[in-house]
């Protein structure tokens, strides 16, 4: 039986993470996430939860104390984002490539300097590379859901990989939503509690944290992609699961109209809801346009993209963070390098939108989905990146 | 008070490790271990220790061990505590698990003492060991906050104009103790009998408890391996480093001095202080002659025996 009640972004993944009953949070407060560590309090101060939650004195502890939990075997959760994010980045490679379940949620945010609160990705494309599965929801149902299918995949004793649950910044974080969610008990029987096979115990001495020198280290690191493999074999397992649950689906990919789409926008998070209305009115007038969106970033679902984009003749990526220097923004370089290695060559073309909260509107998004068509007709990429939406 | 025959035969920090000849870091860790009240778990920051103890697939460690950064030991403390918590609330556990940290000088005087700091305010349940051997020496000899005035690193070096490094050693216990902690000391592995009962004390204070241990460094200190004894007990007769403890408010010098030996007994068998020695640079042995009295005379006042 599920329920719907109304809330926000944060407090949609503090309510998760509580059906959830982990058994520790550390957290440090930062815009637009502090909510999530408000409320949580709250549970705690109302005797809500049984969880042990350390207010830490800064990001770097915050990670540091959850790896130490999840080390011991807790079921553990944070939030962080941006500058926060930036601080625990040291630790967010020790928490992977100690194979340590921990979820996170984290409410995209710009990143200093100019110091900016509002949203853009480059927080977790700055952290990329540092071995945690990556979602990124649209809509506080989706960071509902994907908080709880955050433990189940991150705990998965063939994954055991940290899990970053990415929404965009107060665009997610502070809208308020009326959600469906689930029983406690539906929650408790999905997740039940963490099975541990290697844990700090007393009963059975284990060093952890050993130094690696050129004769194992790149083995350790070579399973460690191993187990992204994994997790990628396991994620499908887990949304399935769920949407018997839940009756929601979600799958690698969110595909809408691309089954004879001539020109295709991917993109990540919340926009995503916004390129599907303008390609629906696009398609009221007779234009054949479609939309994909990645659930899953980390590890890149490279093989469904393909086949998702299968028919498409032209396609636009937007990226909401830039790669300085580089080619292309993150997400393009991904699907460049997809296609790219199929030797599939259609002109791709990468607009850099957003950054620091600044709105994309239907219009922008009209002409993206219209340069695209004309790149399709054209079959040649006019521009390689363009910046959609800044004074230039 | 501990006898030597009534301290386990067991051996919890194995040998085999590739700590240098002399270090006084494994003594330590084998006193630490041979006072443990029950089921540990045992916390380590990067550093000599870390490094030499845990080379994959080899651990010289027979308790729970963990290292996972240069400045997080505290922190890291703090998440175990957390989920023993837990685990004891949600009736999972129901013994006591005790949690040591045992981390450099450099992991605790500069870069980890926010985290210190924290976890202390916090009052996690743990003990916390720095030992001291006051530089960098994973990295190769460089200045730490603990390093004392006067002393040649390879960051703080002895030259022509700046005979070492400047600055004093800071006051981490005084620091510690500012947290409203329950128990604090220093102590040294050449007073055995006073160092493990002081573990022992902080394991059994409920709450934070921070012990710092002079670890002398043979290659960091130039001196004979033979001498790491020798120079830990000249520390304390020359009054360089007082023993003495904190509890719940009431300090205690736990090794009298009556009669120091003068400081330049400690000073002068390590090559980190040859420097001061030369004539132009009696002005600064001086100082830290000074710094020593100075120092000795806190500690005094604090134990209420000046
Ligand atoms: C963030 C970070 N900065 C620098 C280092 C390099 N580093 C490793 S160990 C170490 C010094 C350790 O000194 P200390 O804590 O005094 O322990 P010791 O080796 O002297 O026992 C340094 C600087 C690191 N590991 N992490």
């Amino acid at each position: 039986m599920s329920k719907v009640i109304g809330l926000s972004g944060n407090e949609a993944a503090a309510y998760a993470a509580k059906q959830s009953k982990v058994d520790v949070v550390a957290a440090y407060p930062i815009t637009p996430q502090t909510i999530i560590v408000e409320r949580f309090s709250e549970y705690v101060a109302n005797g809500e939860v049984e969880t042990e939650f350390i207010c830490v004195e800064s990001e770097h502890s915050a990670m540091s104390a959850c790896i130490g939990a999840s080390l011991a075997g807790a079921r553990v959760f944070t939030a962080t984002c941006s500058q926060g994010l930036a601080l625990m980045h040291e630790m967010l490679y020790i928490a992977s490539g100690l194979r340590l379940p921990i979820v996170m949620a984290v409410a995209n945010r710009a990143l200093s300097a100019p110091i900016n609160i509002h949203c853009d990705h480059s927080d977790m494309m700055g952290s990329r590379d540092c071995g945690w599965i990556q979602v990124f929801c649209e809509n506080v149902q989706e960071v509902y859901d994907w908080i709880i299918q955050a433990f189940k995949l991150s705990e998965d004793l063939n994954v055991l990989l940290p899990m970053a649950v990415n929404f965009d910044g107060f665009t997610i974080s502070h809208a308020m939503e009326d959600i469906k969610v689930l029983e406690d008990e539906e929650v408790e029987a999905f997740l039940s509690t963490r099975k541990v096979k290697y844990k700090l115990d007393p009963n059975e001495p284990m060093t952890f944290g050993a130094l690696m020198l050129p004769d194992y280290y790149f083995e350790a690191k070579r399973q460690q992609e191993e187990a992204m493999k994994k997790a990628y074999e396991k994620y499908i397992d887990v949304v399935k699961e769920y949407e018997k649950l839940s009756g929601r689906a979600y799958n690698y990919l969110h595909e809408f109209m691309l089954e004879d789409a001539e020109a295709a926008i991917i993109c990540l998070g919340s926009t995503t809801g916004l390129v599907r209305q303008v390609a629906k009115k696009l398609r009221g007038e007779g234009k054949k346009v479609g939309v994909l969106k990645p659930w899953l970033f980390r590890p890149f679902p490279s093989k469904e993209v393909l086949k998702a984009l299968e028919n498409i003749k032209s396609l636009a990526v937007l990226d909401r963070a830039i790669s300085f220097g580089a080619p292309f923004g993150p997400l393009c370089s991904d699907i460049m390098a997809t296609f790219f290695s199929e030797g599939k060559i259609i002109p791709i073309f990468n607009v850099i939108y957003g950054l620091g909260g600044r709105e994309i509107t239907p219009k922008e998004i009209e002409e993206i989905f219209n340069l695209a068509l004309k790149t399709a007709k054209r079959g040649k990429v006019e521009e390689k990146v363009k910046f959609i939406g800044v004074r230039e | 008070m501990y006898a030597l025959k009534d301290l386990p035969k067991e051996e919890l920090f194995t040998s085999g490790h590739r700590l240098c000849a002399g270090c006084a870091h494994p003594i330590s860790v084998r006193m630490v271990t041979k006072v443990l009240r029950g089921p540990t778990v045992i916390v380590s920051t990067t550093g000599c220790l870390e490094v030499s103890s845990s080379i994959y697939p080899h651990t010289a460690w027979k308790v729970p061990w963990v290292h996972i950064a240069f400045e997080n030991g505290a922190a890291v403390a703090s998440g175990i505590e957390a989920a023993f918590k837990a685990f004891k609330r949600k009736g999972i556990i129901d013994k006591n698990v005790d949690i040591i940290a045992i981390c450099g000088d450099g992991g605790t005087y500069d870069i980890g003492i926010q985290a210190i700091s924290g976890a202390l305010e916090r009052k996690h349940d743990f003990v916390y060991i720095c030992h001291d051997n006051e530089a960098y020496m994973n990295t190769g000899i460089q200045r730490s906050g603990a390093t004392p005035k006067g002393a040649a690193t390879t960051t703080s070096p002895a030259g022509k104009k700046i005979p070492g490094k400047p600055e004093w050693k800071k006051d981490f216990i005084g620091i510690c103790i500012a947290h409203g902690i329950e128990y604090a000391a220093t102590a040294t592995p050449a007073y055995w009998g006073d160092y493990l009962m002081k573990i022992r004390k902080a394991i059994e204070v409920d709450g934070p408890a921070v012990i710092n241990v002079l670890t002398p460094c043979p290659l960091g200190w130039r001196y004979e391996p033979k001498d790491t004894i020798k120079i830990s007990r000249l520390a304390v007769l020359t009054r360089y480093f007082p023993l003495y403890e904190y509890e719940r408010g009431r300090y205690k010098l736990t090794i009298k001095v009556p009669k120091p030996l003068p400081v330049e007994e400690f000073l002068k068998i390590q090559g980190r202080f040859r420097h001061l020695f030369n004539p132009e640079f009696k002005k600064e042995l001086d100082e830290v002659k000074y710094y020593v009295e100075e120092n000795w005379n806190r500690i005094l006042k604090l134990c209420g025996e000046a």
